[in-house]
């Protein structure tokens, strides 16, 4: 017998979503997370879980390009919607193999991660950050500060997350010119 | 010649697969597995009455509920004491599942299995337990007051009394030309990692065998404690620590009650479970560490020589004691730092809280020990009217001293004997690199602006790499890969970098053919794990020796095939060749295959290889005694004590007089670890280290009420550095190499954390002219400090001090 106390929240609904490029059909109970729906519906494990309230950023994800938290997001809310995960944050070279964005080529010349858990919300995050900004101008401390200031890592104590964020922002900018 | 790997920064072979989102961690793993949820304590200290499941049995999804009264045999005991001790007195340990008395908020009185975890978590809400509450013991005043008992049988609260001395205290402190006494406190943190803790298990039926993954920091053990609680035969019991997310200490605790529910209701339920641990659980039933009360009488002589110490701890071990008295001991003999002690003792009451069990969290009692010793520096700095580098300067054991025996004995039950080091260099080169001899232009440029400007200093030596021992397995196939095994796990150290640079660089292949796995029973049965900065140390010299054996037996195999004496040969680049004669030589996955006489022509590998063949000899065995088949070595490293590693840390800080808000602006660190494998990452653990380290001296508290309820379980509340709070850090490296292994390693993983409450804490009271006697300190207690005509004022040192 279902219980009365559970109303709606687990009525199942299909969403439709583009999801890293990919149109994606999923059917979930309507209070499922984004994050749990990337990581157990559709297998993109990427997107970490590490506090489930928003406070972490572990679980960033871009939302029609824009970050987000996806354990503060509903499954059922991107219906209609482009979803971006680190999975996604690469691009084919058409020959069977990838091309990592700039952040992800900085964060391993930079030493960026250690135990790595935290840095597919990174990436997310900065990667939206980069590409908000004027690409030929040189990043800030300060614009890096903005980008990596809201997301917590417990291991690399962040200076070589801001020291990629600059590298990856050179980067960037060398291709524009 | 091959490129250089040893102590260059190589870029990280894990990093590939962690940036595109290809790593495994154990929530990666097993979308099928049922799924695990507890039903925790909402109290600290209470009777089980009732508990009644009626309700969750209608939730649709429900597999099974388990109670203290379903578990069987060694699972209704209680959980090992790990580390035994004889002056731990009174161990306690709690079950997998409450039986009877809940001692903390958070102990996982009934585990239900769903088919999901929401699910799990639906009929977890269903599931009502009835309480009797009990009196509540909160922080170590309380503890020591005993007015109330967490354990009924230990009235006194005191789980053990460590005590070590090296000669005859009160005389010495009666015999020294000043003293001094005072009383500080420090709180409690937690490691924190960024992924918790979780588990998978799965039963094979057909095969009667277990595998498990799990976030661990010790998967031997673990796999060795499932055996025996579950009553499996070890060969049945695989363990695997995946990708880790982090560890910092508290995945070294083994068995986590989880590690042991989770297999056995995958074996009672014939399917695979899983339990992936949220964030308040993890702030609630994992670990804590770091408070402690201490009471530190000091001697010394004119010029400020210490002539006699004596400690007098509390240390709050929480409900149980799983780990032993490890931190405490681990505080106790590491207290001493780099500085002459000619008469110490230290006694410690290690007491039970009804909070979170209190186990390592990266440092392990060290920073404590450091915030100890160096505030007593600054004590008597300031008494004597002196510097307080130059304090540190009169008492620093001198290089010419090692080995510097301090008569103690450390965690590991050897010997506390330094090893080797340079501690009036880590001090020249820290007050050169922080501007020691500036500050007050800089004091008197921040006054200016309206801010107090205060700096400290702190320095520590830190024993890493206890025994007792570590193993490494090395092997060449055909291929020409080289698969390297250990069975210690690794949490984001980087260890498939650091140790394939030490196989590339000894065996004399290139880095892209080697292979790094860690913590997995499959590849390597025998490992102690990850903790106290012992992965470089023991399990790189370990691999370094199976290496060096690898080398030895290619020489003479290649030796055999080329007709030329194996010590003209040297391994460059994958080829063995002769030395000097370019040209005369045999490549190494060749070598392995003539390694093995057993040789069918499945690839290009052995059919090249036959050419080398020799006739053979008919009168011999086509194995040797005494050889085995196959190009491979195993081989373990186990010192006679541990490595030394040392360090100093200065911090300055500017204090905002309206807000009190603390900032450290400068962040300067001196580091010797010995050898150095890859610097990056080396750098890379002292940046994470410091960050920790200003969380603890300025952010991060356990904040218990009275009633035992943690306030702050969630990274809301529990302030964790932000980049914003983090000060640029700068780094200048000593090395004074380890003549007790064959690399010259000294840990590294833990220093970082090590000196930055006792820094910071010094700095404080720089800027301020306030005693600084309780760490972590906020803004609004500093500020409830300056305003409090009864707390302490230390006496201005210098212009420009606040009055």
């Amino acid at each position: 017998m279902r219980n009365r106390a559970m109303g709606q929240v687990d009525q199942e609904r299909t969403v439709s979503a583009v999801v890293n490029g990919t149109p994606r059909e999923f059917t979930v109970p309507a209070r499922r997370l984004l994050s749990d729906a990337l990581r157990h519906d559709l297998g993109l494990t990427g997107t970490h879980v590490g506090c489930e309230h928003g406070v972490c950023g572990a679980c960033t994800v871009l939302l029609d390009g824009v970050p987000v938290r996806s354990c503060l997001v509903l499954a059922v809310q991107v219906q209609g919607a482009a979803v971006t995960t680190v999975e996604g944050l690469a691009r084919s070279d058409h020959q069977g193999g990838e091309v990592l964005h700039p952040v992800q080529e900085a964060f391993r010349e930079c030493h960026a991660l250690q135990c790595g858990f935290c840095t597919p919300g990174f990436l997310m995050t900065i990667a939206a950050g980069l590409e908000a900004r004027d690409p030929a101008q040189p990043v800030t401390d300060d614009e890096v500060e903005d980008m990596v200031g809201g997301n917590l890592c417990r291991c690399t104590g962040y200076a070589n997350i801001k020291k990629a964020v600059h590298h990856a922002a050179a980067t960037i900018r060398e291709a524009t010119r | 010649m091959t490129t250089k790997l040893f102590g260059e920064p190589v870029r990280r072979r894990e990093d590939g697969r962690l940036i595109t989102g290809r790593g495994r961690y154990l929530d990666d793993i097993g979308h099928d597995a049922l799924a695990v949820a507890f039903v925790r304590s909402p109290h600290a200290h209470a009777r089980v009455t009732d508990i009644d499941v009626d309700a969750a049995l209608d939730v649709e999804g429900l597999v099974a509920v388990y109670t203290y009264e379903d578990l069987l045999g060694p699972m209704a005991e209680p959980l090992p004491v790990l580390i035994p001790h004889p002056q731990l007195t009174a161990p306690r340990t709690g079950y997998p599942l409450v039986r009877d008395v809940v001692h903390h908020m958070g102990e996982a009185v009934v585990m239900v299995v769903a088919t999901d975890r929401y699910v799990a978590e639906d009929a977890c809400d269903r599931i009502t337990v009835s309480y009797e509450q009990l009196p509540v013991v909160v922080g170590v005043d309380a503890a020591r007051e005993a007015r109330h008992a967490v354990h009924e049988d230990v009235p006194d609260n005191v789980a053990a009394r460590h005590h070590q001395e090296t000669g005859d205290v009160e005389a010495a402190l009666a015999a020294s030309a000043h003293t001094l006494a005072f009383t500080q406190y420090i709180e409690r943190s937690a490691c924190m990692p960024m992924e918790g803790k979780g588990v998978h298990a799965a039963w094979d039926p057909a095969d009667s065998s277990l595998r498990v993954y799990t976030s661990t920091q010790a998967s031997t053990s673990v796999r060795a404690a499932i055996a025996a609680k579950l009553q499996l035969s070890l060969e049945k019991v695989e363990v695997v620590a995946p990708d880790v997310g982090g560890g910092f200490g508290v995945k070294i605790v083994h068995p986590w009650p989880e590690e042991l529910l989770v297999p056995m209701a995958a074996i009672a339920l014939q399917r695979p479970v899983k339990w992936t641990e949220d964030r308040r659980e993890h702030f609630i039933s994992s670990a804590h560490e770091r408070q402690q009360r201490q009471e530190i009488r000091v001697g010394y002589d004119d010029d400020g020589r210490l002539t006699a110490l004596d400690v007098r701890i509390w240390h709050d071990n929480g409900a149980y004691t799983p780990y032993g008295i490890i931190v405490p001991i681990v505080t106790a003999t590491q207290l001493v730092g780099p500085y002459v002690v000619p008469t110490y003792r230290v006694r410690v009451d290690s007491v039970y809280t009804n909070t979170v069990i209190v186990t390592p969290y990266r440092g392990a009692g060290r920073p404590q020990g450091c915030y100890a010793m160096e505030r007593t520096m600054d004590r008597i700095a300031q008494e004597r009217g002196l510097d307080r580098a130059e304090v540190r300067a009169r008492n620093l054991i001198q290089p010419d001293q090692f080995p510097y025996d301090h008569h103690l004995t450390f965690q590991d039950g050897r010997p506390v004997i330094y090893d080797s080091g340079d501690y009036p260099g880590l001090l020249d080169k820290l007050t050169a690199l922080v501007g020691w001899s500036g500050v007050e232009e800089r004091r008197a440029e921040a006054t200016a602006r309206g801010k107090l400007l205060g700096i400290g200093m702190a320095m520590y030596v830190e024993g890493t790499g206890p025994g007792p021992y570590e193993g490494g397995h090395v092997q060449v196939l055909g291929s020409g890969k080289v698969l390297v095994s250990t069975g210690l796990t690794s949490q984001g150290q980087g260890h498939e970098t650091a140790f394939a640079q030490i196989v590339a660089h000894e065996l004399g292949v290139p880095i892209e053919d080697v292979e790094v796995t860690t913590g997995d029973t499959r590849r390597f049965g025998y490992a102690v794990g990850t903790f106290a900065s012992r992965a470089a140390v023991m399990s790189g010299n370990a691999i370094a020796l199976a290496a060096r054996g690898v080398k030895e037996k290619a020489l003479r195999i290649a030796g055999e095939a080329l007709e030329v004496d194996p010590s003209d040969l040297e391994i460059d680049e994958g080829l063995v060749q002769v030395k000097g004669t370019p040209g005369i030589s045999i490549p190494l996955r060749t070598v392995a295959v003539l390694s093995n006489p057993l040789r069918y022509a499945f690839d290009e590998a052995a059919k090249q290889a036959t050419q080398f063949a020799g006739p053979g000899d008919d009168s011999k065995p086509p194995v040797a005694a005494g050889d085995a088949p196959g190009l491979e070595h195993v081989d373990y490293y186990s010192p006679v004590r541990s490595t030394f590693a040392s360090g100093a840390h200065a911090a300055v800080v500017e204090i905002d007089t309206l807000t009190w808000e603390i900032d450290v602006v400068q962040y300067a660190v001196v580091h010797d670890c010995g050898t150095i494998v890859n610097p990056m990452i080396v750098e890379g653990q002292v940046h994470g280290g410091v960050a920790q380290g200003v969380g603890g001296a300025l952010y991060e508290r356990m904040a218990y009420d009275a009633d035992g309820q943690l306030q702050n379980a969630s990274f809301m509340d529990f302030l964790m550095p932000y980049a914003s709070e983090v000060p640029d850090i700068d780094i200048d490296h000593q090395q004074t190499p380890s003549p007790l292994n064959p690399l010259g390693l000294k840990g590294a993983g833990e220093a970082g954390v090590i000196p930055g409450t006792a820094a910071i804490a010094s700095a404080i009271e720089d800027a301020t002219g306030r005693r600084i006697a309780a760490m972590p300190i906020s803004p609004t207690e500093l500020y409830d400090l300056v305003r409090d005509d009864a707390a302490g004022r230390v006496a201005p040192r210098r212009t420009g001090a606040m009055a």
